[in-house]
C-alpha cells in the first residue's frame, strides 16, 4: 500500500492532496478500477431499489392519498397516521425496524433487499400521497360540480375531469420525490444491502481510502439524479404541449 | 316540472335558506333576484343538489331528490347548469368539452355526439372554435360553450347561476342574446341574475329573495313597475 500506514494516514486527515508521495497527488485511480465492477453492480441494484420503491410507492401512494381525502373521520385516522409516522421519524430508523424487526417475523434470516425495498416503498409512499392530495385537492372545485352537474360519478368526474389535469401539477413534486429516493436508497448500505453506497464502504474499508471511493460513488449517484432530472423535464413538457 | 317544498339549508349555525316553495312549470322562465348573501345561487344549487338540502323537499320531473333512493346522477342529466365561472374543463378542447357528456354519461357514439356538439356550437356562434382550447376563449365566448355543454345532454331544465356576472360588460349581451333564444326555443329555465333588463324582457316571472326566504314574486312588469313589499322596493331602488 503507497503513502505508508493507513492508520497514520486517517490520523492526518487522509488527504490525497496533503500527501506528498511518490506521485504528487497520490490519488489512486487503480482502487476505482478495481472496484468499478462492483460500483456497477452496486448502480444496478441502486436503480432497483429506487425504481420498486417508485412503483410501489406510487400504488401505495395513491392509496393513501385518496383515504387520507375521506370524509368520514375513522377512515381518514389511520392514513393520517400513516403519513406522520413515515414523514416524521428518520428513514434510517424505518430501515433498520424493517429489516431487524419486521422482517425476522416472515423469513429468516431477512432478507436486506427485501427490508430495503419495504421501507423505500413505505417512506415514498407517505410523501407521495401528500403529492397525491396536493394535486387533487389543487383542483378549482368549480371543475368537480361542473362534472357533477352533467351526470357524471364521482369515479367518472375524477377519471376524466380532475386527475388528468391533477397528474399535471403532480409531476414536478413527483420528480423531486424519486430523486430523493434514489440518494436515500443509499441508507440501505446499513443492512449491507449491497447496493452503490454498500460498495463504497467496502473499498473505503478495505483501502481505508476517503476520497477515491466516495469521489466515484458520488458521480455515480450525480449522473442518476441529472439523468432522473433531464427524464421528469422531458415528461414534464410533453405533458404541457399536450 | 322542478319544485321545492319547505326547502331549507344550513351551513353549520347559518341558515341560508329558510322555507322556500317554489312550483317552476314547463317552459317557464323564472328569474331570481335579490341582493348578495340573500341565498339565491344556494337555492339554485340545492336544485341539483349540488348543495345537500338541510329539511324539505325538491321534486324534478316529479321525483324527489331528498330521498335516498333517488339516484341524484339520472335526475342531473334532465338538468343542465351553467356557472358564473364557466368551469369549462381547460385540458379538453371546445368540442371535447361538448361531447364529453354524452359519450361518457349517456353512452352515446362519439362520431354522433361531435355531430350533435357541433350542431350546439353552430347554435352559439362558436362551430369555429370546435378545435381551440378554453384557454384561447374570450368571457363570453367561454360561457356560450358553458351553455352548449350543458345542453348536449338535452336537459328537460337548465340552471344558470349568474352567468354573466363574471363578464365584462361588452361581454353581457352575447350570453344574455343566446339565453333569450333558448327560452324562445321552450326551455324550461331558472336563472340567478343581477341582469333586470333580462328579467323583464324574457322572464315569465320573477322572484324577490331576501335572508332566505322569498319575499314577492310577480311577473316581471307588475314587479318592476309596482312591487309590494319594502324590501322590494329598497333593493329595486337601487338596481334600477
Amino acid at each position: 500500500m503507497k503513502g505508508g500506514c493507513p492508520l497514520q494516514a486517517l490520523a492526518s486527515g487522509q488527504s490525497f492532496l496533503s500527501q506528498k508521495g511518490e506521485n504528487k497527488l497520490n490519488f489512486r485511480p487503480d482502487i476505482i478500477a478495481e472496484y468499478m465492477p462492483f460500483f456497477l453492480q452496486g448502480t444496478l441494484l441502486t436503480l432497483g431499489l429506487s425504481l420498486a420503491g417508485i412503483l410501489i410507492g406510487l400504488i401505495l401512494g395513491l392509496l393513501i392519498g385518496l383515504g387520507k381525502m375521506s370524509t368520514n373521520k375513522l377512515v381518514k385516522l389511520p392514513f393520517v397516521w400513516y403519513v406522520n409516522f413515515f414523514r416524521g421519524t428518520p428513514l434510517l430508523v424505518q430501515i433498520l425496524l424493517i429489516h431487524f424487526g419486521l422482517v425476522p417475523l416472515f423469513m429468516s434470516p431477512s432478507n436486506p433487499i427485501v427490508s430495503a425495498i419495504i421501507a423505500l416503498s413505505l417512506n415514498a409512499s407517505a410523501y407521495i400521497a401528500e403529492i397525491f392530495r396536493a394535486g387533487i385537492q389543487s383542483i378549482d372545485k368549480g371543475q368537480m360540480e361542473a362534472a357533477r352537474s352533467l351526470g357524471m360519478s364521482h369515479v367518472q368526474a375524477m377519471k376524466l375531469v380532475i386527475l388528468p389535469q391533477a397528474v399535471k401539477r403532480m409531476i414536478p413534486p413527483l420528480g423531486n420525490e424519486f430523486i430523493v429516493l434514489l440518494k436515500d436508497s443509499s441508507l440501505a448500505a446499513i443492512i449491507a444491502a449491497p447496493e452503490l453506497m454498500y460498495w463504497g464502504r467496502a473499498a473505503q474499508g478495505e483501502y481505508i481510502r476517503v476520497w477515491e471511493p466516495y469521489i466515484t460513488v458520488a458521480i455515480i449517484y450525480l449522473i442518476l439524479t441529472l439523468s432522473l432530472t433531464y427524464l421528469m423535464n422531458y415528461i414534464e413538457r410533453r405533458m404541457n404541449t399536450q | 316540472m322542478i319544485s321545492t317544498k319547505n326547502l331549507k339549508k344550513s351551513f353549520g349555525d347559518n341558515e341560508v335558506l329558510k322555507d322556500i316553495s317554489l312550483d317552476v312549470k314547463p317552459q317557464e322562465v323564472v328569474v331570481v333576484i335579490g341582493p348578495s348573501g340573500s341565498g339565491k345561487s344556494t337555492f339554485i344549487r340545492c336544485l341539483n343538489l349540488l348543495e345537500s338540502v338541510t329539511g324539505g323537499h325538491v321534486y324534478v320531473t316529479g321525483k324527489d331528490l331528498t330521498d335516498k333512493k333517488t339516484n341524484i346522477n339520472d335526475i342531473r342529466k334532465d338538468v343542465g347548469m351553467v356557472f358564473q365561472h364557466f368551469n369549462l374543463f381547460p385540458h379538453k378542447t371546445i368540442l371535447d368539452n361538448v361531447t364529453l357528456a354524452p359519450v361518457h354519461v349517456k353512452g352515446m357514439k362519439r362520431a354522433e355526439a361531435e355531430e350533435k356538439a357541433l350542431a350546439l356550437l353552430k347554435k352559439v356562434g362558436l362551430a369555429d372554435k370546435a378545435k381551440a382550447y378554453p384557454d384561447s376563449l374570450s368571457g363570453g365566448q367561454k360561457q356560450r360553450v358553458a351553455i352548449a355543454r350543458a345542453l348536449a345532454m338535452e336537459p328537460k331544465v337548465m340552471l344558470f347561476d349568474e352567468p354573466t356576472s363574471a363578464l365584462d360588460p361588452e361581454m353581457v349581451g352575447e350570453v344574455l342574446e343566446v339565453m333569450k333564444q333558448l327560452a324562445k326555443d321552450g326551455m324550461t329555465m331558472i336563472v340567478v341574475t343581477h341582469e333586470m333588463g333580462f328579467a323583464r324582457e324574457v322572464g315569465d316571472r320573477v322572484i324577490f329573495m331576501d335572508n332566505g326566504y322569498i319575499v314577492e314574486e310577480n311577473e316581471p312588469v307588475e314587479l318592476f313597475s309596482n312591487p309590494q313589499h319594502e324590501r322590494t322596493k329598497a333593493f329595486l331602488s337601487k338596481v334600477l
